[in-house]
C-alpha cells in the first residue's frame, strides 16, 4: 500500500463524516493526480492537453457527488481510478473519439504523478449556474458560494431546510450534466 | 473556472455522506420490486387454487427457491457493481450456478421419465403465459432496480444493467410461481430460466443507456 493510499483514504473517511477541511485537502490532492493522469492520457492519444482541466473538474465533481458510493472496507485508489477512467471514456465517447485507444492499466496509474498547475477550465461555472432552476441556484449560491448555514439558506430561498439540502444535491448533479454538455467537442 | 474554486465550493458547508446508502437503497428497491411483482400476480393472475396439495406445495417451494436464490445473488452482485470499480474483482460466473442446477435437475427428471412424457414436461400447459408474464411482471421491478443503481455510480454499465435485469427477472419469476400450475422441472428450467435470461440480456442492452452518469 502506498503512502498516497493511506493518507488519502484517511482524508476520505474524515470527509465522509462531514469534515470540510479534510474534504478540501482530499479534492485538492486528488485534482493534482487527476490532472497528471488526464494530461498523460490525452497526450497519449494525440489530444489537446488543455482539455485535461475540464476532465479534472468533471472527475472532482463526480467524486464529490458520488462519495457515498465509496466502501470504507475497500482501498480508495481503485475507486478513484474507476471514476477517473469512467469520466475519460465518457468524455472521449462524447467527443466521438475512439475509446479503443484507452489502454488498460493498473489502478495505481491514477496516483503515479501529480501536477499542480491550476489551469482554467473552458466553461464558466457562474454562467452555467444561471441555467439551473431557481431553487437549486439559490441553494447552491447561499450555502456553497456565500457560505451561509442551511437555516439561513432556507430563509433566503424560501424553502425548507431539507429542501435546501436536496436542491444542493440535485443542483450539483445538474451542473455536472451541464458541464458535460458544455465540454462536448 | 479554476479547479481550486470548484474545490472550495464543494467543501463549503460539507454535509456528511451516508456510507450505508448503496446497499440500503438496493435492498429497499428489491423489496419494493418484489411487492409490486407479487401485487401484479395476485391482482392480474391470481394464486393457484391447488396450493394445499402436497405436490403443488413442493413445486411451489422449489420454484420459489430457484427465484429467491437468483434475486439474492443478483443483490450481492449489484451492491458491488453499483460502486465505481466494483466490476474489477467480481467474476460473474457464480450467477450461472442456479441455472446449471435447475438444468441438471431437469435432465435427471427427463431421464427418469418415459420419453412419451417429455413433450408435456417441457412445454406444459401454460408455456406461452409464462413466457409473456415473467417479462411483463419484471418491467416495474426492473425500473425500480435501475433507479436504485443510478443513485450509486456503476462503471460497467452493461454488466450493472444485466444484473438489474436478472434481479427483476428473479423477482418476477418468484411472483409468477404463485400462479403457475405447471409442475415439472424441465418446464421451470426452460420457461423460468429462459425468461430470466431474457430479462438479463435486456438489462445488459439497456444498461449503457439507462445508467449513464
Amino acid at each position: 500500500m502506498t503512502t498516497h493510499e493511506i493518507e488519502l483514504k484517511a482524508l476520505m473517511l474524515a470527509s465522509l463524516d462531514g469534515d470540510a477541511a479534510s474534504h478540501r485537502a482530499l479534492l485538492d490532492r486528488l485534482s493534482r493526480h487527476l490532472r497528471a493522469y488526464y494530461k498523460g492520457k490525452l497526450a497519449g492519444i494525440g489530444r489537446d492537453a488543455t482539455e485535461a482541466e475540464d476532465l479534472v473538474q468533471e472527475a472532482v465533481l463526480a467524486i464529490h457527488i458520488k462519495r457515498h458510493t465509496y466502501d470504507p472496507a475497500e482501498l480508495l485508489t481503485p475507486w478513484v481510478h474507476a471514476i477517473a477512467r469512467y469520466k475519460l471514456i465518457d468524455f472521449l465517447r462524447r467527443s466521438r473519439a475512439s475509446i479503443s485507444d484507452v489502454p488498460i492499466e493498473e489502478a495505481d496509474a491514477i496516483m503515479a504523478h501529480d501536477d499542480n498547475v491550476d489551469a482554467e477550465s473552458t466553461y464558466d461555472l457562474k454562467r452555467l449556474m444561471q441555467r439551473l432552476p431557481e431553487k437549486m441556484r439559490c441553494s447552491i449560491e447561499a450555502v456553497k458560494l456565500d457560505g451561509q448555514s442551511i437555516t439561513e439558506a432556507a430563509e433566503r430561498c424560501g424553502i425548507s431546510e431539507s429542501g435546501v439540502k436536496v436542491n444542493i444535491h440535485r443542483g450539483l448533479k445538474t451542473l455536472a450534466a451541464l458541464i458535460a454538455r458544455e465540454t462536448q467537442t | 473556472m479554476k479547479t481550486n474554486e470548484l474545490v472550495t465550493l464543494l467543501s463549503t458547508n460539507l454535509e456528511p455522506a451516508d456510507r450505508r446508502s448503496v446497499p440500503r437503497t438496493l435492498y429497499a428497491a428489491l423489496a419494493a420490486g418484489s411487492i409490486v411483482a407479487l401485487g401484479l400476480t395476485f391482482v392480474g393472475l391470481g394464486v393457484r387454487s391447488d396450493l394445499m396439495t402436497t405436490s403443488a406445495f413442493i413445486f411451489l417451494v422449489m420454484k420459489l427457491s430457484f427465484a429467491v436464490v437468483i434475486v439474492g445473488l443478483a443483490l450481492v452482485y449489484l451492491t458491488r457493481l453499483a460502486r465505481p470499480g466494483g466490476e474489477r474483482k467480481t467474476p460473474s460466473f457464480l450467477v450461472a450456478i442456479p441455472f446449471l442446477v435447475i438444468v441438471v435437475l431437469a435432465g435427471i427428471s427427463l431421464a427418469l421419465a418415459p420419453s412419451s412424457h417429455w413433450d408435456k414436461m417441457i412445454v406444459g400447459n401454460e408455456w406461452l403465459e409464462c413466457l409473456i408474464s415473467i417479462p411483463i411482471i419484471a418491467i416495474v421491478p426492473f425500473a425500480i432496480s435501475i433507479w436504485a443503481v443510478r443513485r450509486a455510480a456503476p462503471t460497467n454499465l452493461a454488466r450493472a444493467g444485466a444484473f438489474a435485469g436478472l434481479a427483476a427477472g428473479g423477482m418476477s419469476a418468484m411472483a409468477y410461481a404463485l400462479h403457475c400450475t405447471d409442475d415439472s422441472l424441465p418446464f421451470v428450467a426452460v420457461w423460468y430460466g429462459g425468461t430470466i435470461v431474457l430479462c438479463t440480456l435486456a438489462g445488459a442492452a439497456l444498461g449503457p443507456r439507462l445508467l449513464r452518469w
